[in-house]
C-alpha cells in the first residue's frame, strides 16, 4: 500500500510537468493551430531564468572588513551582495534563499515577451504552411535558442537549490496516520505538485470566467466567425501564445530544484511533452493535464522493482508503449475533440 | 543510358565525377599551408560524406515523394550496424555479407515499425516513429545488452567464432575488409605541396552511394514514383479513385528504412563499433535537417545537405579564437577583437547556432533547400543571357 502511495507521489513532480509543459503546446495548438516544436526550449529558458536571477541578486562588491584578518594578517576582503546594502543582511539572506520561488515574478514578464515576440516574429508566416514546416521551423528556433543559452551558461548543469525552508524530505506515511518512516518525500516535489495545480487551475479559469477567454474559446470553436463578429481574434491568440509560453517558463523555473537546468533539458522534456499530448488527444486542455500526470504516475510505477522483474525495460518505454497503444486504438486521444487533425 | 533520361544521364556523371574526385575536389589547399584545416579530402570524412548520403538519399524517397515526416529514422540506422558488427562477429570479416544482412536486417525492422506507424498520418505518423525510435534507444541501452553491448557498444572481440575465416592467425583483431582488400587500406599522393588520400573505404562506399543513387533516380522517375507524388499532393482524391495508398507508403517506408540500414551497415564496415547514441532521436533529426537544407523532393539535394552538414560539424567545429585572430590580425586592434567576439558564438563548439540559424533561414525564405538556391541563382543569370531560353524551360517542365 504504502509503495503504491510512493509512487503515485513520485509520478506526480514529473507528471505536473509534462502537464504543465502539454498544456502550454495544447494552448499553442487549440488556438492557433501551430505545431511547436520549440516549446521545451520555452521549459529551458524558464529554468534559466532562475538562474539568471539568483545570479542577478548574488552580485557583490568587495568591502574590506576591519574586524577579521586573513592568515597574513591582513583586514579580510569580504564579498557582499548588494541586497545586504540595500534590504540588510537579514533580509538579504532571505532574498538569496528565495531566489528561485521570486524568480516565478522575474520569469513572467520575460516569457510572455519572448512568447509574443515569437509569434510575431516567425509563426506568424507559418499560419498557412503545412505543419511538416512549422514543425521544422520551430525545431530549428529549439536549436537555436537552446545554443545561445549554451554560449551564455555554458554546457554543464547549474545546481539552483530551493529555499532552505524547502530542502529536505518529511515522512508523508507518518503524516497519513501510517508506520513512521515508509513513505518518505522531498517538501520542494510536493510544492512543484502544488504550484502546477495552481498555475493549471489558473489557466482554466481564466479560459472558463474572465471575458477574454471566453473569445479565445469561441475563436478556438470557429475563429472565422469570432472575426466576421467584429473581435481582433489575432491579436488575442498572440496574447495566448505569450501566455503558454509563460505556463511553459514557469513550469521551468519551479523545476530548476529538481533537476538542474542545463541547455538540453528542454529538448528532453520536449518528446515526453508531445506524447503526452497526442496521448490526451490534440487541442485538448483538459486531456493534456490528464495525459501529463497518467503518464508521470505510470513511469514511476514501472521504475518499481517488482515491475521491473516482471517485465525486464518496461521503465524506459512505458510512455511511449502507452502512446502506441492509445494512437492505435483510440486515434482521438483520450480526450480529443472531433475534427482537429484529423486525417 | 541506363534507362534514364538525358538531364538524369548528367546528373548522375557529374555526381559520379564529385565521387571519384572527391580526394582532389575537396582538398584544395596544400598541406602545411595556414588553409589547410579547411581541406575534407580525408578519408573518415569523406566516408561519412557518401554514408550520410546514403542516409539522406533514402529518408528522401519516403519525406520527399510521400510527405510522411519520420522523426525515428536513425533506429533503422542503429539496427543495420548492429547487424553489420554481428555479422563480422560470427561470419566473416568480409563486408558483403555484413551489409546484405543489415540491409534486410534494417528492411523487416522497417516493414513492422512501418505497418503500425503508417495507420496515422501526420503529426501522429511522426510521433509514432519517434515514438519507436525511443523505445529501440531505451531498449538497446538496457534490456537488450547482450546484443547491443549496452552503454559500450558492440565491439569485436579476438575469440569471435568467425566461421569463415577460420581461427585468428594473429594476436590483433581482424579489419573489415572486401575479399582481402582492407576497408582501413590507403594510398597517398603527393604532388608538390599537395597530399591526396585514396582510401579503399571510401571507394567502396562512393561505389555503393552511387548505385543507391541511381536507384533513387530511377525510383523518382518510375510509375511506383508517381504514386507516391500523388500521396504528398492529394492522398483523398487517390482514396477516392479507388487506390489503396497503404501499400505504396509502406513499401516507401520499407525501402528508405533499408537506405538506412545499407548507411549503418556501411558505416559499421568502415568502424567496426556500433552503439545506441545512433538512434538517439537528435540522429534521426539530423537527417531531417539535411535533407531540408539540401532541397527535400530533390534528387541531389539530400547528398549535398549531408555534405554539408558533416564538412560544418568537422571543420567548422576545429576552428578556435586563435585562428579568428590570426585571421583578422590584419586589422587594428580593437577592431581585430570586436570582429572575432562576433564571429566567435557561430564558430568552434558553437557550430550548431550556425546550422539552426541556416536551417531557418532555409525553411523560411528556401523551401527548395540550396536545390532551390542554386536554381534561382542561375535563372538570374540565364535570363539575363536569353529570355526566351528560360520560358522554354519552364514551360517543358512537367507538373510535379
Amino acid at each position: 500500500m504504502d509503495a503504491i502511495i510512493l509512487q503515485i507521489l513520485n509520478g506526480l513532480d514529473k507528471g505536473s510537468a509534462y502537464a504543465l509543459i502539454a498544456l502550454g503546446l495544447t494552448l499553442i495548438f487549440g488556438t492557433l493551430g501551430v505545431v511547436n516544436f520549440a516549446h521545451g526550449a520555452l521549459f529551458m529558458i524558464g529554468a534559466f531564468c532562475a538562474v539568471t536571477l539568483s545570479r542577478i541578486i548574488t552580485i557583490s562588491h568587495e568591502v574590506v572588513d576591519e574586524s577579521r584578518t586573513d592568515f597574513l594578517g591582513n583586514p579580510l576582503k569580504v564579498d557582499v551582495p548588494y541586497v545586504h546594502d540595500w534590504f540588510g543582511k537579514e533580509t538579504g539572506d532571505v532574498i538569496i534563499d528565495w531566489a528561485v520561488p521570486l524568480a516565478i515574478l522575474f520569469a513572467i514578464p520575460i516569457m510572455i515577451l519572448i512568447g509574443v515576440a515569437m509569434e510575431r516574429g516567425l509563426i506568424k508566416h507559418f499560419y498557412k504552411r503545412p505543419h511538416a514546416d512549422q514543425i521544422l521551423v520551430t525545431f530549428g528556433l529549439a536549436i537555436v535558442l537552446q545554443e545561445i543559452i549554451k554560449y551564455f551558461y555554458g554546457a554543464n548543469p547549474i545546481p539552483t537549490p530551493a529555499p532552505e525552508a524547502f530542502t529536505g524530505s518529511f515522512d508523508f506515511g507518518a503524516m497519513l496516520g501510517m508506520e513512521a518512516n515508509q513513505i518518505i518525500y522531498p517538501y520542494w516535489r510536493l510544492v512543484y505538485f502544488a504550484f502546477a495545480a495552481v498555475i493549471i487551475g489558473a489557466v482554466f479559469a481564466f479560459l472558463q470566467f474572465t471575458t477574454f477567454g471566453m473569445v479565445v474559446r469561441a475563436g478556438m470553436a470557429d475563429r472565422e466567425t469570432v472575426g466576421l463578429l467584429g473581435i481582433n481574434i489575432d491579436k488575442r491568440f498572440t496574447i495566448m501564445f505569450g501566455i503558454a509560453a509563460a505556463v511553459a517558463g514557469l513550469a521551468g523555473v519551479m523545476y530548476a530544484p529538481i533537476n538542474s537546468p542545463n541547455y538540453h533539458m528542454g529538448m528532453d522534456f520536449l518528446v515526453l511533452s508531445f506524447v503526452v499530448v497526442v496521448v490526451g488527444g490534440m487541442g485538448s486542455l483538459p486531456g493534456a493535464v490528464l495525459a501529463g500526470f497518467l503518464l508521470g504516475i505510470l513511469e514511476s510505477f514501472a521504475s518499481m522493482k517488482e515491475i521491473i522483474d516482471l517485465i525486464p525495460g518496461i521503465n524506459q518505454i512505458i510512455i511511449y508503449l502507452v502512446a502506441i497503444i492509445i494512437l492505435l486504438t483510440r486515434p482521438r486521444g483520450l480526450m480529443g475533440r472531433k475534427g482537429v487533425m484529423e486525417d | 543510358m541506363l534507362g534514364l533520361n538525358k538531364k538524369d544521364t548528367s546528373l548522375l556523371i557529374l555526381v559520379a565525377a564529385l565521387a571519384l574526385f572527391a580526394p582532389f575536389i575537396l582538398n584544395p589547399f596544400p598541406a602545411g599551408s595556414g588553409m589547410a584545416q579547411f581541406n575534407a579530402g580525408y578519408p573518415d570524412l569523406m566516408q561519412r560524406f557518401v554514408i550520410f548520403g546514403i542516409f539522406a538519399i533514402g529518408f528522401n524517397i519516403l519525406f520527399g515523394l510521400t510527405g510522411y515526416l519520420s522523426f525515428g529514422h536513425a533506429a533503422f540506422l542503429g539496427v543495420g550496424s548492429y547487424a553489420a558488427v554481428w555479422m563480422f562477429k560470427l561470419l566473416s570479416m568480409n563486408v558483403v555479407p555484413a551489409i546484405i544482412l543489415s540491409v534486410i536486417t534494417a528492411g523487416l525492422f522497417a516493414l513492422v515499425i512501418g505497418y503500425v506507424s503508417l495507420r496515422r498520418s501526420g503529426i501522429y505518423f511522426s510521433i509514432l516513429t519517434l515514438a519507436f525510435a525511443q523505445m529501440t534507444y531505451a531498449l538497446a541501452y538496457s534490456v537488450l545488452t547482450p546484443i547491443t553491448g549496452g552503454e559500450t557498444g558492440l565491439q569485436l572481440a579476438l575469440d569471435d567464432p568467425r566461421i569463415l575465416d577460420g581461427a585468428a592467425s594473429s594476436d590483433n583483431i581482424p579489419v573489415p575488409g572486401l575479399f582481402g582488400m582492407e576497408m582501413r587500406g590507403s594510398s597517398q599522393l603527393e604532388l608538390g605541396d599537395w597530399v591526396f588520400t585514396f582510401s579503399t573505404g571510401y571507394y567502396f562506399s562512393a561505389i555503393i552511394m552511387l548505385l543507391s543513387f541511381y536507384l533513387s533516380i530511377r525510383i523518382f522517375r518510375s510509375p511506383f514514383g508517381m504514386m507516391l507524388r500523388a500521396i504528398k499532393s492529394n492522398q483523398q482524391r487517390l482514396n477516392y479513385t479507388g487506390l489503396n495508398a497503404r501499400p505504396y507508403t509502406l513499401a516507401a517506408f520499407v525501402i528508405s528504412g533499408m537506405y538506412a540500414g545499407l548507411a549503418g551497415g556501411l558505416m559499421a564496415a568502415m568502424d567496426p563499433l556500433a552503439g545506441a547514441e545512433r538512434m538517439f532521436w537528435t540522429a534521426s533529426g539530423e537527417v531531417v535537417l539535411m535533407s531540408i537544407l539540401g532541397g527535400v523532393g530533390t534528387l541531389i539535394g539530400p547528398v549535398l545537405g549531408a555534405g554539408l552538414i558533416k564538412y560544418m560539424e568537422n571543420i567548422l567545429s576545429k576552428i578556435n579564437s586563435d585562428i579568428l585572430h590570426g585571421w583578422f590580425a590584419f586589422m587594428p586592434d580593437g577592431l581585430e577583437d570586436i570582429i572575432v567576439s562576433m564571429i566567435y558564438p557561430f564558430i568552434g563548439k558553437g557550430w550548431h547556432l550556425t546550422l539552426g540559424l541556416m536551417f531557418m533561414l532555409v525553411v523560411i525564405f528556401l523551401p527548395g533547400g540550396l536545390v532551390e538556391a542554386g536554381q534561382r541563382i542561375s535563372r538570374l543569370f540565364g535570363r539575363k543571357k536569353s529570355e526566351d531560353k528560360s520560358d522554354k524551360s519552364t514551360s517543358t517542365e512537367p507538373a510535379e
